[in-house]
């Protein structure tokens, strides 16, 4: 045993314990509103990437029980089952999840050197090979019991009288933006819509706020810093403001940005994974605003309603540009000692 | 009232300063044999000065310092000199080391006291040799000679170190609280050479008797305690010149560069103790504290062995080895046999309870903790991914050498990293790659050298061969002379060029390099010695001339080795900065193109003594031959020529260095 001899007892598995924690009051709230399906998902979600960790740990040579105890695993597949439409079949989650801890993590080498988040490598390639499934969000107090859902999920099998139409919706996001691209009907009478609520979605809106609860639990308890969630939600903001005082009736107003979608859930639970996110504060004020632009960009420019996961991924390949130009300078010094060898 | 600045980052461990700091210093029975390390101080250990089987009295000098870094060591008790060679000491290796083991008499004699009472009319070397003789050295952890800190005579603010960060630790505490007058006196001391503007004492505000005993000390005095905020770790020479002054010291400039010097509240007791008392530095204030029946701190004279004061104080069945030094940047003690040495401050009896094991360590999750809290502000993931990957260039690049392994990042480090052994781990790769290279430079320079000087002596030869064949030298000298110093000139070139070349920014360790340049150094004095007791020979028999040339050159020899001295020293002085306070980091050197600036020097000056001395004889012969020959006036052309090409030698190696600096000016800019 070298020095030092004493370290804080904070360890990753209590990291990634204290997120999962977070993450409670959103699936509550979830389950009030959509029903068991969730819980259905975060469970398979949970297995498979419990399975797929430990298989791959396993090829890799490695020891399984102190990886599959630090709960990166299972926050990943709680993310994943959190971001996914909670009445997909059960084979586009478990396809998903597969996909981000094999491809998104393990093949990178394991926890810490995924360059990308897992959970969003699995979103992104669910929502680009199998856009369909992925649009079928359920209703809020929607018309299916829970053993109805868990037939749905595992069958795809509907009561009588039930089309697919009946039980699920496009959510808010999605609706606007294909009525926007149809008509171009004005936003105020198109959030005349039953779907939504005071803010945003009438179910997801209390689902956000949730997250953002869960964040300020990270926040006080120091499990995440606040940079990176601050600076993508001004990013966000810095483009919905003028282009919704420009044109109320054609972009809707930043509040709803701010609370709609996945915004609130990537604000404090996707952009603070420090994996694969900067390290220094002002590189997480860079990448959080990348994020937060970029949504935005895509949802009401690209061809995704939503696009959290999108724009995590792409900034997450400058990730290495932007922890090199934003390294802070050492103890005395004013610029990094590459430069100055340069002069010399 | 000055205002604190923060330094970045830092953390709050757990205390455990309670357990050790209610009591008052004690003072154990001495043991029956003591173990005197002879290197208790950074640079050259002490030379044994008495002889086995010798009688010695307590404060009597029983080992020289050798050297200007280096520092006496004294008899802690009256007894009988047992043994003098490699025995177990204080250090992490496990490897033996010179001491000298004395068998206690039990009567604990007394040598009279040796004070320096004049020291306000005493010369600035004067006190500094005397401390020097009187073994005192920095007791904040890395042992600098604390002669060699107080050179410095304008500063703009002393600092006196009276933080003590490290959890458990409570000698400073218990010494502040007990002997603050006369820790005052050794401010008074050190205020009196260096002549500060402002003396700042900064003590955490965990310990607000001592800053209570400190501030009653000092009324009157101008001198300023500081409460400090309890942050890990403000006890850094760095940190706590942050603090205190605002300054910030960057790695590889002088503390004193930038106006402040830092000294430890025990160091200024020693010295006090020193000048005042006459007393030498043979015992300490060390703290026994972790799993002991009777923790508390004493007095220990130095060599007490570790495992008498343990016992003294209660070990308990229950121990799992020994810490030296605090809990975050001591070491396990590979034994009990060594003794107390000036740079112990802290002994902790381990247990299960007290240090339980690390769970496992797990990869990097890039939290960025480590960032939050490095005090270096440094990044120190980037660190543990370069030193992991071996990518030492890189490691460089991001500032390795700025590490002062307070193990913050460790300590905070979710994924239990042992974030320091790598750094240690990388710096040490750095240091070995870079003692090769240069043990290769050296053996490539001494080469070239002697090429060129058998050229040289080959020419010279001619010359005189030449000389005395055409009885009229007008013509045939003067050629030769040019051809030397195109030689000279060619050897400077090179000399530069390597200079630049080699300049990768590799560091290296101090002690070995300043001691190489000192020794080179002194090589070149004493050749120059030599050839000025050969130039004094061949005066008696020969013309003036010869003698004046071959003075000339000697005396350039000298210069060189002076130069060559005075940058050691200035290294030496570099480090003395980061050795001030909790870092024991061996403060990597910054300017290697210093030291190789100093190792040319030498050499060059080496070469000018050694032709200086081989002319001077050849001078010597020839002019009795041409006395002997009776041949006609020993013309006065040549001697001019002589004397033109030295100058022009002189020149050029002024030209040289003077080069040399700016090239190594500039590196330290950057």
């Amino acid at each position: 045993m070298h020095a030092p001899y004493i370290a804080r007892p904070t360890t990753v598995s209590v990291i990634m314990l204290k997120v999962l924690l977070a993450l409670l009051p959103a699936i509550a709230v979830s389950v009030w509103f959509y029903g068991i399906a969730l819980l259905v998902q975060l469970t398979l979600a949970s297995a498979t990437a419990l399975l797929a960790e430990a298989a791959m740990l396993r090829l890799r040579g490695l020891a399984i029980a102190p990886f599959l105890k630090d709960g990166s695993a299972l926050l990943t597949a709680w993310l994943l089952a959190l971001s996914m439409p909670a009445l997909g079949a059960w084979w586009l989650i478990v396809v998903a999840t597969l996909f981000a801890i094999v491809v998104g993590k393990q093949l990178y080498g394991g926890l810490g050197n995924n360059p990308f988040n897992p959970a969003m490598v699995g979103f992104a390639v669910a929502m680009v090979s199998f856009p369909a499934q992925m649009a079928h969000w359920g209703m809020p107090h929607g018309p299916l019991d829970s053993s109805a859902q868990l037939a749905w999920i595992f069958s795809r099998e509907l009561p009588a009288g039930l089309s697919l139409d009946a039980i699920s919706m496009a959510t808010p996001l999605d609706y606007l933006k294909t009525q926007l691209l149809l008509g171009g009907s004005d936003i105020a009478s198109l959030k005349e819509a039953p779907m939504f609520g005071h803010i945003a979605g009438v179910g997801s809106e209390w689902v956000a706020l949730a997250y953002l609860a869960g964040g300020l639990f990270l926040l006080q308890q120091r499990v995440i810093r606040y940079q990176a969630p601050l600076a993508m939600l001004a990013g966000l903001t810095t483009l919905a403001v003028p282009l919704w005082l420009w044109q109320p009736a054609h972009y809707v107003d930043p509040l709803f940005h701010l609370v709609a979608g996945a915004t609130l859930l990537a604000a404090f639970f996707i952009v603070t994974d420090p994996v694969s996110g900067p390290t220094s504060a002002r590189g997480q004020l860079i990448f959080g605003f990348g994020v937060g632009l970029l949504i935005y960009v895509i949802r009401v420019f690209g061809g995704y309603p939503d696009a959290a996961a999108f724009a995590v991924l792409l900034m997450n390949i400058a990730v290495p540009l932007i922890d090199q130009l934003t390294r802070p300078p050492a103890f005395g010094k004013r610029k990094r000692a590459k430069k100055a060898d340069q002069h010399a | 009232m000055s205002t604190l600045s923060r330094f970045h980052g830092g953390i709050h461990p757990p205390e455990f300063k309670t357990l050790s700091n209610g009591t008052p210093i004690a003072t154990p029975p001495l043991p029956a044999q003591l173990v005197v390390p002879l290197s208790q101080h950074l640079g050259n250990p002490a030379k044994a000065c008495v002889s086995i089987g010798e009688r010695v009295l307590a404060g009597q000098r029983i080992g020289e310092a050798d050297g200007r870094i280096s520092a006496a060591v004294h008899a802690p008790t009256s007894g009988l000199i047992r043994a003098i060679g490699p025995h177990a000491v204080a250090h992490p290796s496990g490897l033996l080391q010179d001491c000298i083991v004395i068998d206690s008499d039990g009567l604990d004699h007394w040598s009279a006291p040796s004070p320096l009472p004049n020291w306000q009319e005493a010369g600035n070397d004067e006190i500094r040799t005397f401390l020097r003789d009187m073994g005192v050295v920095g007791q904040g952890g890395a042992v600098f000679p604390t002669s060699l800190k107080l050179g410095v005579t304008t500063l703009e603010q002393l600092i006196v170190n009276g933080a003590e960060c490290e959890p458990f630790i409570s000698c400073d505490d218990r010494l502040m609280r007990e002997r603050a007058a006369e820790i005052v006196d050794g401010i008074r001391i050190a205020a009196h050479l260096m002549r500060p503007r402002a003396v700042l004492i900064g003590i955490e505000d965990n310990k607000p008797e001592a800053i209570a005993a400190m501030r009653a000390a000092c009324a009157g005095s101008g001198f300023e305690v500081l409460a400090i905020p309890t942050l890990y770790p403000s006890g850094g020479a760095k940190q706590l010149i942050r603090l205190l002054t605002g300054k910030k010291v960057p790695h590889g400039v002088r503390a004193t560069d930038m106006g402040v010097q830092c000294f430890n509240v025990g160091t200024l007791y020693s010295l006090k103790r020193a000048i005042v008392d006459g007393e030498p530095v043979v015992s300490r204030i060390l703290t026994l504290t972790g799993n002991l029946a009777r923790p508390g701190n004493i007095e220990a004279r130095i060599g007490t062995p570790f495992a008498h004061l343990l016992n003294w104080a209660g070990m308990q069945a229950d121990n799992e080895g020994v810490i030296m030094g605090g809990p975050m940047m001591g070491f396990d003690l590979p034994g009990l046999n060594a003794g107390v040495s000036k740079a112990s401050n802290c002994l902790i009896a381990k247990s299960r309870a007290l240090f339980p094991p690390r769970p496992q360590a797990m990869p990097c999750i890039r939290c960025g903790e480590c960032a939050k809290v490095c005090p270096a502000e440094l990044q120190p993931m980037d660190l543990y991914w370069f030193a992991k990957a071996k990518d030492m260039g890189r490691a460089q690049e991001a500032d390795l050498f700025d590490c002062i392994e307070c193990g913050a990042c460790s300590y905070v480090c979710p994924s239990q990293l042992p974030l320091v052994d790598f750094y240690k781990f990388a710096k040490d790769e750095i240091w070995a790659a870079e003692r090769e290279k240069k043990a290769a430079d050296r053996a490539r320079m001494r080469h070239d050298f002697r090429q060129l000087r058998l050229e040289r002596d080959k020419a010279e030869k001619a010359q005189r061969l030449a000389a005395r064949a055409t009885p009229a030298p007008e013509r045939s000298a003067a050629p030769d002379p040019d051809k030397a110093a195109a030689i000279r000139a060619a050897m400077a070139r090179a000399a530069e060029k390597k200079a630049e070349g080699g300049s990768t920014p590799a560091k290296t360790p101090l002690s070995d390099d300043a001691k190489r340049a000192a020794i080179e150094a002194a090589m070149a004095r004493a050749a120059a010695n030599k050839a000025a007791r050969e130039s004094a020979v061949s005066h008696a028999a020969a013309p003036g001339d010869e003698a004046k040339r071959a003075a000339i050159e000697a005396a350039m020899a000298r210069a060189a080795a002076r130069k060559a001295a005075q940058s050691a020293e200035a290294d030496a002085k570099g480090s003395s900065d980061s050795a001030a306070g909790v870092s024991p980091a061996p403060a990597p050197k910054p300017v290697m193109d210093a030291d190789k600036r100093a190792a040319i020097e030498a050499a060059m000056a080496r070469a000018a003594a050694k032709k200086a001395a081989q002319s001077a004889a050849a001078d010597a012969k020839g002019s009795s031959d041409s006395a002997a020959g009776a041949s006609s006036a020993p013309a006065p052309k040549p001697v001019m020529d002589a004397e033109k090409r030295a100058a022009i030698e002189a020149a050029m190696a002024r030209a040289a260095a003077k080069k040399a600096e700016r090239d190594a000016a500039q590196k330290g800019d950057h």
